[in-house]
């Protein structure tokens, strides 16, 4: 049996197919194992899906062409949430609210701060919280 | 030991001996005060955080006709203009025009005054938009122009308030969400928040105020500026540690340089949620190391340093004074503290990272003889206490 792994994806709706059950179908027809963090969709119908995938790479591929095939864009990399890591101060105010650890610091010496985007649940506390304003949605 | 002058010559001519004020810690441990003492020439001090009582005077010049503006905005944040016909002052917590402020609590306070200022300092262009009753003299009733910060005659920051040399530990101890100064208290003792840069912090280094006084040349997020009086609320007879570390605020600064020299990643503009905007700011400070009292002082470590934990439900906006228990920077950083026997996450409002990279940024210019150092030609106060506001009678 191959292995499973699990893949954090984005996955952006350009026009909304509410009516459809994506997720039924992705659990199943293609055995995936699901877990959505966050799902929007806008005023314009435009719809957002954060989740994890966890499967065999083939499952997840069959279940992705699926996906696609609602003319949907999925970028397998998250960006629900980014980090400026630019523009951040690393005051390190954000890291108690972080519940997860995906912010964190980095070098206890310098104190760094820095950012795990696998670790990212998407609960929003970070950018309630920074006061710069350097944590920020992609919907 | 030492004098100003002597350490001044030996900065311009290169070979001036300049440690960060946590590089000093170990460097004295290993070499041993009196060694130490006659090597260093200069500690580096510093601080990266909100400084809510920042703010600049700008000079925008004269337009045909003139006019002498009563009301103004800058980026529709409003500005003092109670000055002369084309000053104004911008404060850092000014709310931008028609924000809702807390009128759907907590507020976002996405923009205003600090922000202003980190965009003035960006070189971004800025909306004027001034109204005036119009006088013989200055008969224009009402511009809206353009301008960025090369086409101000001056933009000087002047901040009655800086480099507090301690501060509170905020914590709540109520059963809701506080949205305050000090970020989001959650309920219960969840979380505190804490505001220095503990042993790197300016006025740690220098508890008694013995080299930094009026005059003192700073660095100023990039600009080289100076202290032009005590800040205001400096209270330097405040309770002490046996080694003369102050346990709460106790001094401030007021510092100003000019704005056209600072660098915008060194001046934030600032959002609390639910409390308001202010503004960030870096400042460096450097300690002539005049004798071995003043270094001992600089090699102030963060478990020396005790901050008091205050519980801002209710005994900080009542004022009542009263202090939970105090916990040392140490303690701070480790992301942990323990008040009355139970563990609370604890986060910082000041950059240690910004404070460390100005420290290094303020001591390399020293070393390369760009920076030299200016004695006070007033000291701070060390016995005056902080007078609260009595709320009286009409006298009759």
């Amino acid at each position: 049996m191959s292995q499973t792994v699990t893949k954090k994806l984005l996955l952006f709706f350009p026009r909304c197919e509410c009516e459809k059950p994506i997720i039924y179908h992705l659990v199943k027809d293609h055995n995936l194992i699901v877990n959505v963090f966050r799902a929007k969709v806008t005023p314009e119908e435009e719809g957002y899906l954060v989740l994890d995938v966890t499967g065999t790479e083939e499952d997840i591929q069959r279940g992705m062409a699926f996906v696609k095939t609602f003319n949907v864009s999925i970028n397998y990399t998250g960006k629900g949430v980014t980090w400026d890591e630019n523009r951040c101060t690393h005051c390190g105010l954000c890291i108690t609210y972080c519940p997860t650890g995906a912010l964190y610091i980095a070098d206890r010496v310098t104190r760094e701060v820095a950012y795990d985007e696998t670790k990212c649940i998407e609960c929003l506390a970070c950018i309630r919280v920074c006061p710069f304003g350097e944590c920020a949605s992609a919907f | 030991m030492k004098t100003y002058a002597q350490i001044n010559n030996r900065i311009e001519s290169g070979k001036a001996v300049v440690l960060t004020a946590d590089e000093i810690i170990d460097y004295v441990e290993k070499k041993g005060l009196v060694t130490a003492a006659k090597e260093v020439d200069v500690v580096t001090t510093a601080t990266f955080g909100p400084m809510c009582s920042s703010g600049c005077v700008l000079n925008f010049g004269h337009s045909k006709p003139k006019i002498r503006m009563t009301e103004a905005w800058v980026q529709d944040v409003l500005v003092y203009t109670g000055l002369a016909a084309v000053d104004v002052y911008l404060g850092a917590t000014q709310l931008r025009y028609n924000d809702p402020a807390n009128m759907d609590y907590p507020g976002e306070f996405r923009y205003g005054g600090g922000h202003v200022m980190e965009d003035l300092v960006a070189g971004k262009t800025l909306q004027l938009f001034a109204l005036s009753y119009g006088t013989d003299c200055y008969p224009l009733r009402e511009i809206r122009t353009y301008f960025t910060i090369h086409d101000l005659n001056q933009a000087i920051m002047l901040n009655p308030r800086n480099c507090y040399q301690n501060y509170n530990v905020a914590i709540n101890d109520s059963e809701r969400s506080l949205y305050t100064y000090m970020g989001t208290l959650e309920p219960n003792r969840k979380n505190a928040n804490y505001c220095s840069a503990g042993q790197l912090s300016p006025l740690l280094n220098d508890p008694y105020y013995e080299t930094i006084g009026v005059g003192t040349r700073v660095w100023l997020a990039g600009a080289h500026g100076h202290v032009y009086a005590e800040g205001t609320q400096h209270a330097g007879g405040g309770a002490r540690t046996p080694d003369g570390i102050p346990k709460e605020g106790a001094g401030t600064l007021a510092l100003t340089a000019d704005m056209k020299q600072m660098r915008q990643e060194f001046v934030r503009g600032v959002s609390f949620r639910g409390y308001g905007v202010s503004l960030a700011l870096g400042v460096g400070i450097p300690i002539p190391i005049l004798n071995e009292d003043i270094l001992k002082r600089t090699c102030v470590s963060d478990h020396e340093i005790l901050a008091p934990v205050v519980d801002y439900s209710v005994e900080y906006p009542l004022n009542t004074g009263k202090v939970l228990c105090h916990v040392n920077y140490e303690q701070l950083r480790s992301g942990e503290i323990e008040v009355e026997g139970r563990k609370v996450a604890v986060g910082s409002l000041s950059s240690y990272y910004k404070a460390l990279e100005i420290a290094h940024l303020l001591a390399d210019e020293i070393r390369r003889g760009d920076f030299r150092l200016a004695e006070p030609i007033a000291y701070l106060p060390k016995d005056t206490t902080m007078k609260p506001l009595m709320i009286r009678e009409k006298p009759s």
